[in-house]
């Protein structure tokens, strides 16, 4: 079933035609409305009627997860504080936190978009939503909630944690649908396990999972273990929350509510626009949000975009999954990389551990990779040709993924610090030095 | 067919590294019978004889190394010139390949015992057997 239509279903030129309109009232309100668009245009002598096409949006300065922190709390508001019914804001862990403010349309669109997305999970009121994101100012568990409530389901706003009464409530109450962050599934996975719980003994049937990165083996690791499809939810506080896009029955790439949300891909360095189906850093404008219009922010998460008919049938925007952070993207021998790449390759290989340090350095002006992979016991052998063997058939996995001959070496366990222990450092690079 | 059980850990090519395990093991009271090396330029596989291989395995394992036990045939050679090559002749008549080996010595003995680790095992201590080789019993060999 098909939530919108209209709107998901619409001709390229037909949504070209909204955008532009809605992109030129954004931009307007914007600049009469918010004393920092207002400044910012006027410094860089771009001015709402200079946007007569899409592609104007070019002449606009990006908005930056900085300039966001510099306007704290309520800076970029276009409405006065009592329109705005509802706020949220980012984790504040690397600084001030981001606000991120609604007004009743605001929340009402947000519905809409995350109302799509479960529809296209096929969710409808018939279901029983198990919400384990969290309610507080993080933007996962309402998104979910008012999208569940908009098609009618039943939402248990559990939150996440307490597992055991997760697993209690799965199974009195008959939950259809388990939303979860990859690693929190992966968690309550491993719980049903050690119960001797079964999938058939549970009454799921559809899983919807974001807020993390993830890769294409935890997916395929969580259908396994709940025995039903999976699929993802993109989405970022300061731009709306969870529902920006979701991914249909199709599961290869997900659609971008482009009538809400419009997107750029540019590249980095450039900051120029890129051409259609090229990867690079996926930029939004919100169309439509009337408390906060946020205009052109750059989200880092690296992507690309297609349009075209979908095999479900919609005509929006189809991102592909996100592949990385051009925060973390290292250009090594000028080919773009990421971390990501590399761990995705090191667990493709049975028994290897996600504990790895990649570490680059120019030797003779070339650039040289080094991955320190911690050995386990699966990938040690008392031989020494067969630990040998190991270390190339790691190479090859990333040769394989990145594109680039790298050397791996084989580390003993826990000589690599964790990534939860927050202070993992992935990559040393010694190339400037 | 008994094999004597062999520890075998990882352990990275680097300064102090052997010290730090065999201190382990000397704080542990663990005596080594028997102890060879195997190494690449970043790491190598450290094999130990020791009485108790299984206890020791699991403190190993509890101080993040990775251990494994491994088996070898242990075989009694006369302490003089060609000795080891009587035995090595067997394997070479019947196209058996070597991995490593490498030799304990004996307490007031002529002799001294090689351990050998063969691609293939079972069929190794057959022909071994067969051709009359002194094929020690590993119970011997952990209370040396």
């Amino acid at each position: 079933m098909i939530w919108n239509e209209e709107k998901e279903c619409m001709s390229l030129e037909d949504m070209q035609e909204l955008q532009l309109k809605r992109l030129q009232d954004v931009v307007t309100r914007a600049f009469n409305e918010v004393p920092y668009y207002h400044k910012r245009y006027s410094e860089a002598e771009v001015y709402p009627e200079d946007i007569e096409t899409l592609d104007d949006i070019e002449k606009l300065p990006f908005t930056t997860k900085t300039d966001l922190r510099a306007s704290y709390p309520f800076g970029l508001f276009a409405v006065d504080q009592k329109e705005i019914v509802e706020i949220h804001t980012s984790s504040g862990t690397t600084g001030k936190p981001t606000v991120s403010g609604y007004t009743k349309e605001d929340l009402d669109t947000w519905g809409e978009v995350m109302a799509r997305g479960l529809t296209m999970m096929g969710v409808d009121e018939n279901d029983i939503i198990q919400n384990t994101h969290g309610y507080g100012l993080f933007t996962g568990g309402f998104g979910v909630h008012y999208g569940g409530q908009k098609i009618g389901a039943t939402v248990i706003p559990i939150s996440t944690g307490q597992t055991l009464r997760q697993i209690e409530l799965m199974k009195d109450f008959g939950t259809t649908m388990l939303i979860f962050t990859p690693s929190y599934g992966l968690h309550i996975a491993e719980e049903l396990e050690e119960m001797n719980i079964k999938p058939s003994d549970l009454n799921l049937k559809v899983i919807g999972f974001g807020s993390e990165s993830w890769t294409d083996e935890m997916r395929t690791s969580i259908e396994n273990k709940f025995d039903v499809p999976a699929y993802n939810i993109y989405g970022l506080t300061e731009v709306m929350g969870p529902g920006v896009a979701m991914e249909c029955s199709e599961q290869n790439g997900l659609h971008l509510y482009e009538d809400h949300f419009y997107p750029e891909i540019i590249d980095p360095k450039t900051l120029k626009h890129i051409p259609e189906g090229q990867s690079g850093e996926l930029v939004l404008t919100t169309l439509t949000r009337v408390g906060m219009p946020i205009i052109r922010f750059r989200t880092h998460d690296v992507t690309s975009i297609k349009h075209g008919k979908c095999g479900c049938g919609r005509t929006l925007a189809k991102m592909s999954k996100i592949t990385g952070r051009t925060d973390d993207m290292l250009k090594i021998k000028g080919v773009s990389v990421f971390p990501s790449q590399i761990e995705k390759a090191l667990l493709s290989i049975q028994g290897v551990e996600p504990h790895y340090q990649i570490i680059l350095t120019r030797p003779n002006n070339l650039d040289k990779i080094e991955v320190k992979v911690e050995a386990s016991p699966d990938i040690f052998f008392d031989n020494i040709k067969e630990l040998v063997g190991i270390k190339e058939k790691l190479a090859e996995a990333i040769h394989d993924e990145i594109g680039l001959r790298v050397t791996v070496n084989l580390v003993e366990p826990k000589t690599i610090d964790r990534v939860d222990s927050g202070k993992a450092v992935r990559v040393i690079d010694k190339r400037e030095e | 067919m008994e094999y004597l059980k062999q520890l075998s850990i990882f352990i990275e090519n680097k300064e102090g590294r052997i010290y730090n395990t065999l201190h382990i093991l000397e704080d542990l009271k663990v005596n080594i019978r028997g102890l060879s090396m195997a190494d690449t330029a970043e790491f190598g596989i450290l094999r130990l004889i020791v009485a108790d291989p299984v206890k020791v395995k699991e403190q190993l394992e509890e101080r993040d190394y990775i251990a494994k036990l491994t088996e070898v045939i242990p075989v009694l050679i006369e302490d003089q010139p060609g000795g080891l090559n009587k035995i090595l002749k067997i394997l070479d008549d019947n196209n058996l390949n070597l991995e490593y080996l490498y030799a304990v010595a004996l307490k007031n003995s002529d002799n001294a015992i090689v351990l050998l680790r063969l691609e293939e095992m079972d069929k190794g201590y057959k022909v071994l057997k067969e051709n009359n080789a002194p094929i020690v019993d590993p119970e011997k060999i952990y209370s040396i």
